[in-house]
């Protein structure tokens, strides 16, 4: 994973609730047995007009010029301001795939869904979570002044405006902070432990042999 | 300190807890199907990690598998590919148990666990699926999990949790006649929102809960992601003990009763504190039907859509018009007055036997309504699937114009050649009716099996209750 970085970025709006993982990478493109590529297909019933496949080229396809992400105005932005429950419903990694692939490093809302928050975390996409009131506030901002830009710096938990006229703070683990920060491997961190894993294994199999049988 | 199940189950799993409570949690059971699993074993392969401990893998192939002419295999190279590469990677890291696409025991992978046995009470089960909660039907804590985490599992038995928060929801009284468990969780869905059990793990109880077959259990704890919740949860009681005696993989002669001794201590303490509690009385729940775009935007049967303008919140206003839009549906029309063109019986909610035998028995006789299109039952596994034809059941669905699929997950995901075309309107018993979600443009309204099997048989919704 690589590191994540303080950003600043223009910021794009997706003003609706329950965005669920279907939507933000529809199933046809869950066939795939490769990590990359998604981002063509981000909201791809939304997106585009047509119906979009496996293997069609993006650069053929029919956009929808009335979806956000097509608006010039939101063009480059690495930040998505979203509704509550960004993110429900099915486990695939592929959205948060989808969306780094796509240029996004930070998605805000008022709430994620948990396993969609979890993969994010796992691939340099931060989730941040505000209060419904100061996203309404962004919501509004975001549409009132085209090229609206945010600064998100994660050493600090913070969100602010470059004026600093507002700044925003936000919760997160401070494991899953020190492995965005320092973009570690998570599975080298757990195998640190490995013979605390293996004590607990042992133990567990002379509590309940039958799950080892 | 009294505890919850949840807080059992945790505890009886921690490796090590951080300063600040991020915990290595020991996963017991890891469920593997071909969508979410093949770049963690690349993953593996790239880092050179060997998996940890594959015997407690059980793997299938389910998502993209055909329901008919097996004879000719899966015409679709991409899903071809990814269910080849899920054998590739069972050949070279050997699970417990494979069953792969044609195997007679082969099906959803939320079906086979526990119909192999290979699901039991006090295991920590994940998958690459959010649907895993369907295994806390078992006093299990089971939760569904992204590819990186599936990779983690592979690599390290183990994964990085923060304790979640405990909430019950006690269904008290006893279910009409023709409510059943989808109904309930549709109900609760309903009334708590698809994200009112964000951060929670959720434990079912309560009188009718009790009163639920392992079926149903199943089907409810299913359906608890929906409301937000990874994880949903009943206690282990002889329902759970008399359904898993003599199943393949469950223990035998002295180790089955050891394991039962513990079992039975799988259920929480009385007055144990829950973060939340929310109640309802099951003498009140109805059929449900679901009219939007979220399992949260569901009805009564013997109500109406509602009217957006009566909803004050502007987003959920919105959201509510947006959905009606999508699914070409007017404010205040009644539920029975929509009309459908497909109707789908499957999924990992409801295609086990009792929900065959359920919407059987309301077509016992009658024929599909001649505006339906396609009226179809996926059961849930092979095993299923023989026990409904030795009842006659396949018959019943065959005579009255259903047909009869082969298992998978089908036409609750699509992934398959099963799916809604544009604008087509679906009587659906899987879990999401998101747009899209059963084909682009798709319109699902998500029921019970017997609500959907009246849908086919009256070309509209019914209530159940009283029209069969």
């Amino acid at each position: 994973m690589e590191k994540f970085t303080n950003m600043e970025s223009v910021v794009a709006q997706l003003d609706r609730g329950n965005v669920d993982t279907d939507a933000i990478i529809p199933k046809q493109f869950l066939k795939s047995i490769k990590r990359s590529g998604f981002g063509a297909n981000l909201f791809d019933a939304w997106r585009f007009l047509d119906h979009g496949e496996p293997g069609i080229d993006a650069s053929t396809r029919q956009l929808n010029p009335d979806f956000v992400l097509n608006q010039s105005r939101y063009e480059g932005a690495s930040i998505l301001l979203a509704r509550k429950n960004f993110g429900c419903g099915s486990s695939r990694e592929h959205a948060a795939w989808a969306l780094s692939d796509y240029g996004f490093k930070a998605v805000i809302a008022p709430s994620f869904g948990d396993i969609f928050f979890n993969n994010s975390l796992k691939n340099g996409l931060l989730p941040i979570r505000l209060a419904d009131s100061e996203v309404d506030r962004l919501f509004h901002d975001c549409e009132a002044f085209p090229g609206f830009r945010l600064k998100v710096d994660l050493e600090q938990q913070t969100v602010s405006y470059l004026d600093g006229s507002h700044v925003f703070r936000f919760d997160i683990d401070p494991f899953r902070k020190h492995c965005l920060l320092n973009g570690l491997d998570e599975i080298g961190l757990t195998l640190r432990h490995a013979d605390a894993i293996r004590a607990y294994e042992e133990k567990h199999k002379t509590e309940q042999p039958w799950l080892f049988s | 300190m009294l505890q919850t199940l949840y807080d059992k189950l945790w505890d009886s799993h921690v490796v090590r807890t951080e300063p600040d409570g991020t915990a290595l949690i020991y996963i017991d059971r890891h469920l593997v199907h071909e969508v979410t699993s093949p770049q963690a074993f690349e993953g593996l392969k790239l880092a050179n990690r060997k998996p940890w401990r594959m015997d407690s893998v059980v793997a299938t192939a389910d998502h993209n598998t055909p329901t008919t002419d097996w004879d000719k295999g899966i015409q679709d190279p991409i899903s071809r590919l990814q269910v080849e590469t899920l054998d590739a990677n069972m050949r070279e890291h050997v699970p417990k148990v494979y069953f792969p696409f044609l195997d007679h025991r082969q099906g959803i992978v939320h079906v086979i666990g526990p119909e192999q046995g290979a699901t039991l009470p006090g295991m920590t089960v994940v998958c690459g699926d959010s649907h895993t909660s369907t295994h806390g039907a078992f006093g299990c804590l089971a939760h569904g999990i992204g590819t990186s985490e599936v990779e983690h599992v592979l690599a390290t038995q183990c994964l990085v949790q923060k304790k979640m928060k405990n909430m019950l929801v006690e269904v008290n009284g006893q279910l009409g006649r023709g409510v059943t468990a989808k109904d309930v969780a549709l109900a609760v869905i309903g009334k708590i929102g698809t994200a009112g059990g964000t951060g929670y793990a959720i434990e079912f109880g309560g009188q009718a809960i009790r009163g639920l077959t392992m079926e149903g259990r199943m089907t409810l704890c299913n359906m608890a992601i929906e409301a937000g919740a990874r994880a949903g949860m009943i206690a282990v009681d002889d329902v759970t003990i008399d359904f898993l005696k003599g199943r393949t993989f469950a223990p035998k002669g002295e180790m089955w009763d050891r394991a039962v001794k513990y079992w039975r201590t799988l259920k929480s303490d009385d007055h144990a504190p829950f973060d939340l509690v929310v109640q309802l009385d099951a003498g009140e729940i109805s059929p449900q039907v679901t009219w939007g775009t979220s399992p949260e935007m569901v009805m009564a049967v013997d109500a109406r859509v509602p009217d957006p303008e009566k909803e004050r919140d502007e987003v959920r206003r919105e959201g509510m018009e947006r959905a009606l839009v999508y699914m070409g549906l007017e404010p205040n029309t009644p539920a029975t007055g929509i009309k459908v063109d497909k109707v789908f019986i499957g999924s990992c909610t409801n295609s086990r036997i009792e929900d065959l035998r359920a919407a059987a028995q309301v077509v016992k006789g009658r024929s599909v309504a001649s505006n339906i299109a396609l009226a179809m039952v996926v059961p849930g596994s092979g095993p299923i699937k023989e026990q409904a034809e030795k009842e006659g059941l396949d018959r019943i669905f065959t005579d009255a114009g259903f047909e009869w699929r082969q298992p998978g997950c089908s036409m609750c995901l699509a992934m398959n050649n099963d799916r809604l075309e544009p604008r087509e309107r679906c009587a659906s018993t899987s879990n999401r009716n998101f747009e899209g979600r059963q084909g682009a443009g798709g319109r699902t309204h998500l029921v019970s099996p017997a609500m959907a099997a009246g849908a086919a048989i009256a070309g509209h919704f019914v209530d159940v209750r009283s029209e069969f």
